[in-house]
């Protein structure tokens, strides 16, 4: 098993050291003006814990954190189970499979406000692809007055934009599956259910633990995609948390209740992502036995 | 065919579709966009790309980008691959903290972090350099490094170090010479990672740079916001955003392949 070495310290030291000065300053910065009311640069007044009572309290807030909420897990009950079907799917040697690989990774590889573009004109009725094939579907379509088309075209550009991620890590999973596996489960006259249940699943458990937490950070402070996409609108339908504190803290330049908020999101995500990882954790541990 | 394959045809063409659209518009002139809905260009035209290569500021943007992406990758893996051999071999004090406090750096909701970020690389005067675009990257990109790394060199077994040891390899040679051909999948794949998460980062990148390091990114929607939308040029430019990454991924696609097999990742 591993050794007990302190001096191994010297070998993380570069990396701590890098992450310390980008994360640790900014961090000190905005905790600093979390308990300050900012008048200028040199006019602060210490406030304590007032901004984060007024943020608790904000309706703002509480209507964005339950939006978000409900996008990110269906962007999980979506992605995961759609994710997992097409690494099943795909082929996995050969030719066939490299090229997979190369159109499933395209979507990652576009810049976030691109994508917002790209679904921007895809979706319109009037001159995109997407909303042509809607609207001749003979569905009234229309994102931009619609909530629910808005929420229905970001909940599938974000599909559209990231279940590739969580397909090549399952299929990265699959990957290392011996094939002694699949034989020995042949030979008991398993059911691809079976073999899918009991074999594949409980090795698929530390890909989809990264998968899962990185879609669910990266879904819970979504803001390029809906901000190009929508702009949070029509009304406040599509405005997630991250546009509500972009606004505070950019549109009215409240520095004080913009920390405050941000430091209770970033708990949020903290807390969330501890427990996915505990209790996959403890999933896993009891499929083993 | 098998109804597995029939979901895996579904889910490659609802993939395309989007992607065809704007490479569809990118050769259409902007009276054909918005005057009427044609599947393929009727005026064939590749004046949006001239006004892309013959425009500094627009095709500057792509080199910007590629350097600071480059320079992130290349400081993220040499940081990283000795950071995550030593979370895959040894235990020392306060590694499990240390592990969760790197990944809890990729949590950090980005609006309230960026007026911080711009005072902070302004005071050492690196405001508007690739190299600050680069380093605030390594961010969120050296953890996962590590915690990609750290699944690849878990899976090379303990006793082949240990044989080096005694064969007389001190650990810089043993790391460089022995250690890291066996794991250059996983560098592949981190590096593939790394390539991808810099590249499609906006906030960060467009607040800490200016004029000479501006991310093609950032060029773009400038465009947006100028009055009357200008949108062949902006498909041209969308789909030349794709393709160094499709360059990327198809030279490592074996690596990929490869790699993704032998890792825990």
């Amino acid at each position: 098993m591993k050794t007990e070495n302190n001096r191994a310290w010297f070998l993380v030291l570069p990396v701590f050291a890098l992450v310390a000065f980008s994360a640790i300053v900014p961090l000190m910065t905005v905790v600093n003006y979390s308990v300050q009311d900012i008048f200028g640069p040199d006019d602060r007044v210490f406030v304590g814990a007032e901004w984060y009572r007024e943020i608790l309290q904000d309706d703002r807030l509480q209507q964005g954190l339950l939006r978000q909420f409900v996008f990110s897990f269906a962007i999980l009950l979506i992605e995961i189970p759609l994710g997992i079907a097409v690494a099943l799917a795909m082929p996995r040697r050969g030719r066939l499979a490299s090229l997979t690989l190369v159109v499933l990774a395209l979507p990652l590889l576009i810049p976030w406000n691109v994508v917002g573009t790209i679904w921007q004109i895809f979706g319109r009725a009037d001159i995109g692809l997407g909303g042509v094939l809607v609207t001749a579907l003979g569905v009234d379509y229309n994102y931009a007055a619609n909530p629910f088309d808005a929420w229905a075209t970001v909940l599938v550009m974000d599909v559209w934009h990231w279940t590739s991620l969580v397909a090549l890590l399952c299929f990265s999973g699959l990957k290392a599956i011996p094939d002694a596996y699949y034989q020995a489960a042949k030979i008991d006259g398993a059911s691809a259910w079976a073999v899918f249940r009991f074999v594949q699943l409980p090795k698929l458990k530390n890909v989809l633990l990264i998968a899962v937490l990185l879609r669910f950070m990266d879904s819970f402070m979504i803001y390029s995609e809906p901000f190009v996409l929508t702009g949070g609108g029509p009304g406040n339908s599509t405005t997630f948390l991250s546009q509500t504190l972009a606004r505070l803290a950019v549109g009215q330049f409240d520095l004080g209740p913009a920390a405050a908020f941000s430091l209770i999101y970033f708990l949020i995500i903290l807390l969330f992502c501890w427990l996915f990882y505990t209790t996959m954790m403890q999933l896993g541990r009891g499929s083993q036995q | 065919m098998k109804p597995r394959h029939l979901l895996l045809v579904v889910y490659v063409v609802f993939l395309m579709l989007p992607l065809y659209w704007l490479l569809n518009m990118s050769f259409k002139t902007n009276e054909e966009i918005l005057g009427a809905f044609t599947l393929f260009p009727h005026e064939f035209t590749l004046d949006n790309y001239r006004v892309i290569f013959t425009d500094a500021s627009w095709y500057m943007g792509y080199v910007n980008s590629i350097i600071y992406v480059t320079l992130n990758t290349l400081i993220s893996l040499s940081v990283a691959l000795p950071a995550a051999y030593a979370f895959s071999r040894y235990t020392f004090v306060g590694d499990k903290h240390l592990f969760f406090w790197l990944l809890t750096n990729r949590m950090a909701p980005p609006a309230v972090f960026l007026l911080p970020f711009f005072q902070l690389y302004s005071s050492i005067g690196l405001f508007d350099t690739h190299i600050a675009v680069a380093l605030a990257h390594c961010l969120f990109n050296v953890p996962l490094s590590v915690w990609i790394l750290e699944g690849f060199m878990s899976g090379v077994p303990k006793e082949i170090d240990e044989t080096a040891f005694v064969d007389g390899y001190g650990f810089t040679r043993f790391f460089l010479t022995i250690f890291l051909p066996m794991i250059r999948s996983g560098i592949g794949v981190t590096a593939f990672f790394c390539f991808m998460f810099s590249w499609v980062e906006l906030l960060l990148a467009r607040t800490l740079t200016s004029v000479n390091a501006k991310p093609i990114a950032a060029v773009m929607t400038r465009t947006v916001s100028a009055s009357g939308m200008d949108w062949g040029v902006l498909a041209a430019a969308g789909v030349l955003t794709i393709v160094p990454g499709a360059l990327v991924i198809w030279f490592v696609r074996n690596h990929i392949a490869k790699g993704f097999a032998l890792g825990r990742v």
